[in-house]
């Protein structure tokens, strides 16, 4: 509810300042980035041509304009060049972990949901623990595992179970376990909170009603769970889709992710002008289920109120 | 389907936490591991704990973490909070859309471009790459976080309570202090404790942003981890595993405390 | 007791003679002029003028969403007119932010601060006129007292009972001595018992302090029990503006004869008015409908007249006189709540009118049962014309 009362500098500051930093340093950058996108790899200090001379006056303004070009789009759209695959492999390395996420997280959310109320505050600090500790130590800690003479290959061969140690470590496989891995929390999470607040009366209804639980579950308790299901599988798809760690980590020289295609552009090749040119197109795939995540946020938390 | 623990619940969960904590706790034994080996078991021993106290680089880039880490916590809980204020309280303004989604972006905003833009933008205004240039970085991505964490406190808060207050004749600035800020300290405080731990765990932000001198524990641990596993890399990770389990643990112990102390005050009222 | 029977009969003589809204040389306390307030397209108050005296105890009745807690919010501060003026002891109350007014409030959730314990909650008003440490003490300790807390000063909100809440909030308002106390449902959330106790305790407390008194209800019961005057509201306008008394038994319109009370409304046609004796026509009974009273209406107008159930009599037998305010009708149905019953009549055009009968005796067994055949009748100053 707005205060009509609290108006005046104070609430002015309040606005303007977050407000005012973001702008400098959340979407200043990506006009700037898009800029540089638009422009030529040269070798001097900044990198990249042309810049704008506004002392230069209005001509100024039109000799910059006139040098941009879309030569990096064309660069990044040829399909020699590999980027094209790698944002194509992304996607889908996203999109499968992202139901992977889903078929484990639901029923840990789901058992959690429906554990006795005094358990739940434990179950849930043991689900958000892991996320405290450091991201790149828990990827490290499968390196360890899935290397050929890693413990899971040791446990493997001293059960008898295999002879040859697997290759599992560097290929698209551990990639998917190092991202399912990272992301279950914010898998979890959303949907423990959705599956949390459902009326348990309704399940008592819908048997009492003659429904057995198992179609109970698919029409009541799951269809009430789709907005936890969205908000867990967009806030795990979107960072996926440009992971850089996990797959220069886990995956192998042949694994494609464009986030490990936009570090090497830039450290390896160190191309500002392209790597900008991949940054702009990861943004304009993203926006759609960026701008849908946030519309399903908002309606979350008005609807707390 | 009544509340309780079915086998079929029992197992998902045990399962989840088992593929959740296995690997961490592998790598905590693994520390103690005396071979240099690190998937052979050689013994007992912390040799490569006493190993960290002479590796200058890793102490350095340690401290440059907790710096970074502390200033940038420290001015995000400040920023988000009142980011979160913006939303909750004060009902449209001008360009509200955009402010709102400048908050939730970052929250999914792949790292890489993130990082990307920022640096990007500070060689744009020529700024020294630095600390403060991550320590700036930081602060963005992280305000959004601690925003979020405390608007959700805010929703639930009783904005009587501010009205009380300001016809009580406490205005405005002071009513903040005295009444909404120390009902939502919990939830300000959570929201420091992660913009700390995001600031210190971040690598891909931090490796655009930095520049000389400010090599942060995280890209320290990076450049180690791709030449391979060794055990100095589990005894840091392991460190830093217990002080946060230390932290979160003693945290929730002690809202929790509070909270079934207030429950069992309530529940006194009732009766008296 | 002595002390305690005097105090009653000052109060009595004041209440008697307390009518500073018929003094045309009293100049009232609070002037709301011609005051519109819109949310976006949604116009919450319409056009309201409104008068209230010094030491007045006014309620503002009307279902929920009428304005009535918006009129009182912007006497708080917490809205501003959209139009229109609000002044307070002349002064004109727009720009003043609400810690800058003499009005305090007391909230229906109490928000009581709960991080706060009972003598801070008090204490937090005086705290911010800078009132040295020694008054502020003295001062919460008389509320304390004044509102019976005293052995729970150090307690928590979260420590106390609903009514116990209740009382910190109201004493709460009341430490700054405002001008105005502001009670917006003050007693919503208490159980009808104590609901009604607290009523009571309200209007004594109010006469001893001497104050102003600004209560918003959507209970009826409670306006009319507590206030000396009440401004019946709906969407966003002033209905009638009156004693209890005038709004119950002289209704303005049918939306309040309606909305207080139960009534049954007649649809009539005017056949004559002369003086102060008006006779209706209506086709639901064949007797011409006689009430004393001074109609503005000519022969042919629609009116209505209305007639509180409990001004109807109901007899087995043919009354005398069946030439006029007479109905003839079978026991539809009959509502028994002990103190009274409630006989539901139906005339034999299909109508039902309500009718409700004090059970005086103990009789089990009530002559009058179902499906039996009853006579109606009501004197001529029982029922109301309307013609709005």
């Amino acid at each position: 509810m707005a205060l009509a009362s609290e108006k005046g500098w104070g609430r002015a500051v309040v606005v303007a300042l977050p407000y005012l930093w973001l702008l400098a340093l959340f979407l200043a950058p990506f006009l700037i980035v898009f800029k540089i996108s638009l422009s030529q790899d040269v070798v001097a200090q900044p990198p990249y041509a042309p810049l704008l001379d506004l002392s230069a006056g209005w001509q100024g303004i039109t000799d910059f304009l006139s040098q941009l070009s879309f030569a990096n789009y064309w660069y990044v759209l040829d399909f020699s060049n590999e980027f094209l695959q790698a944002y194509g492999s992304s996607l889908i390395i996203a999109a499968i972990s992202t139901l992977l996420l889903l078929a484990a997280g639901y029923p840990i959310a789901y058992g959690m949901a429906r554990a006795p109320r005094s358990l739940q505050p434990t179950l849930l600090m043991l689900v958000i623990l892991p996320f405290w500790t450091s991201f790149l130590i828990r990827v490290y800690a499968w390196i360890g595992i899935l290397s050929p003479e890693g413990l899971l290959n040791q446990a493997l061969m001293g059960l008898g179970v295999i002879d040859s140690p697997l290759e599992i470590l560097n290929t698209d496989l551990a990639v998917y376990i190092g991202i399912v891995y990272s992301y279950l929390p914010f898998m979890v999470l959303p949907l423990y909170s959705a599956l949390e607040k459902m009326d348990m009366t309704l399940l008592e209804a819908a048997e009492d009603l003659g429904c057995p639980p198992w179609k109970a579950f698919w029409t009541i308790t799951f269809p009430l769970s789709l907005p936890g299901v969205a908000a867990g599988a967009l806030l795990c798809f979107i960072p996926a889709v440009g992971e850089f760690v996990i797959p220069d980590l886990l995956g192998g020289s042949d694994t494609l992710m464009i986030g490990k295609s936009l570090w090497t552009e830039f450290t390896v090749n160190r191309s500002w002008t392209v790597s900008s040119a991949v940054a702009v197109l990861l943004l304009l795939v993203l926006v759609v289920p960026i701008v849908i995540y946030q519309n399903i946020q908002q309606r979350e938390l008005e609807a707390g109120r | 389907m009544r509340r309780g623990l079915t086998w079929f619940n029992v197992s998902s969960i045990a399962l989840g936490f088992a593929f959740l904590y296995i690997p961490i706790l592998l790598l905590v034994i693994y520390s103690f591991n005396d071979s240099r080996l690190v998937t052979v078991w050689g013994g007992f021993s912390t040799r490569w704990y006493w190993a960290l106290l002479e590796n200058e680089q890793l102490l350095d880039a340690a401290w440059v973490t907790l710096r970074v880490a502390f200033v940038s916590a420290c001015v995000a809980t400040v920023l988000g909070t009142m980011a979160a204020l913006a939303l909750t309280r004060y009902g449209r303004f001008f360009g509200r859309t955009l402010f709102s989604g400048m908050i939730y972006a970052p929250l999914v905003m792949p790292e890489v471009i993130t990082g990307l833009s920022l640096l990007l933008l500070f060689v744009a205004v020529d700024f020294d790459r630095g600390f403060w240039t991550v320590t700036l970085a930081h602060i963005t991505f992280t305000m959004c976080f601690v925003a979020v964490v405390v608007q959700s406190r805010l929703v639930t808060f009783d904005t009587t309570l501010v009205e009380a207050a300001l016809d009580l004749g406490s205005p405005p600035l002071k009513t903040f202090f005295t009444i909404t800020l120390p009902l939502i300290l919990p939830a300000v405080i959570s929201g420091f404790m992660l913009a700390f731990t995001l600031s210190l765990d971040d690598l891909v932000i931090a490796s655009f942003t930095t520049g000389p001198g400010a090599t942060t524990l995280p890209m320290r641990i990076y450049s180690q981890v791709r030449l391979g596993v060794t055990p100095e890399i589990n005894a840091v990770c392991t460190i830093l595993i217990a002080i946060v389990t230390v932290v979160v643990i003693a945290a929730s112990i002690v809202t929790k405390r509070a909270e079934s102390q207030r429950q069992a005050e309530e529940r006194a009222a009732m009766k008296g | 007791m002595a002390s305690e029977k005097t105090r009653k009969e000052t109060i009595g003589a004041v209440r008697r003679s307390f009518a500073p809204w018929t003094d045309p040389t009293k100049t009232p306390l609070i002037r709301f002029e011609n005051v519109v307030k819109r949310f976006g397209d949604f116009t919450a108050i319409n056009d309201v003028s409104l008068d209230i005296y010094e030491r007045e105890f006014f309620a503002l009745l009307g279902p929920s969403g009428c304005g009535k807690t918006t009129l009182m919010r912007m006497l708080a501060g917490f809205d501003e007119p959209t139009t229109g003026r609000v002044t307070l002891a002349g002064q004109d109350l727009a720009g003043v932010p609400p810690y800058r007014r003499p009005v305090n409030m007391m909230f229906q959730s109490y928000a009581l601060f709960p991080h706060m314990n009972v003598a801070d909650n008090i204490a937090f008003g005086l705290k911010q006129d800078k009132m040295p440490k020694a008054d502020i003490d003295a001062r919460v300790e008389e509320m304390l007292k004044l509102v019976k807390l005293t052995p729970f000063a150090k307690r928590k909100p979260h420590q106390l009972s609903g009514g116990q809440r209740q009382r910190v909030a109201l004493a709460r308002s009341l430490a700054k001595r405002p001008k105005v106390l502001l009670l917006d449902e003050p007693l919503g959330a208490l159980d009808k018992k104590l609901r009604e106790e607290t009523q009571f305790e309200l209007m004594d407390l109010q006469m001893e302090l001497g104050m102003t008194f600004l209560i918003v209800t959507h209970d009826q019961e409670e306006a009319m029990t507590v206030a000396d005057r009440i401004a019946v509201m709906n969407n966003g306008v002033l209905v009638q503006v009156a004693t209890p008394a005038e709004i119950y038994e002289q209704p303005a319109t049918r939306y309040v004869a309606d909305f207080i009370g139960d009534v049954n409304l007649i649809a009539c046609k005017v056949r004559s008015c002369q003086g102060d004796q008006a006779v209706l026509v209506t086709p639901i009974t064949s007797s011409p409908i006689h009430v004393t009273q001074q109609v503005e209406a000519a022969t042919g107008d629609e009116a209505w007249v209305a007639i509180r159930p409990e001004k109807l009599r109901i007899t087995l037998d043919q009354p005398p006189d069946i030439t006029e305010n007479c109905f003839e009708g079978t026991i539809w149905d009959i509502g028994y709540l002990g103190d009274l019953s409630i006989y539901h009549v139906e005339l034999p055009c299909g109508t039902r009118i309500k009718v409700s009968q004090p059970n005086l005796s103990r009789m089990v067994q009530r002559p009058i049962s179902w499906d039996d055949k009853v006579w109606v009748t009501f004197a001529p100053h029982a029922g109301v014309v309307l013609t709005r």
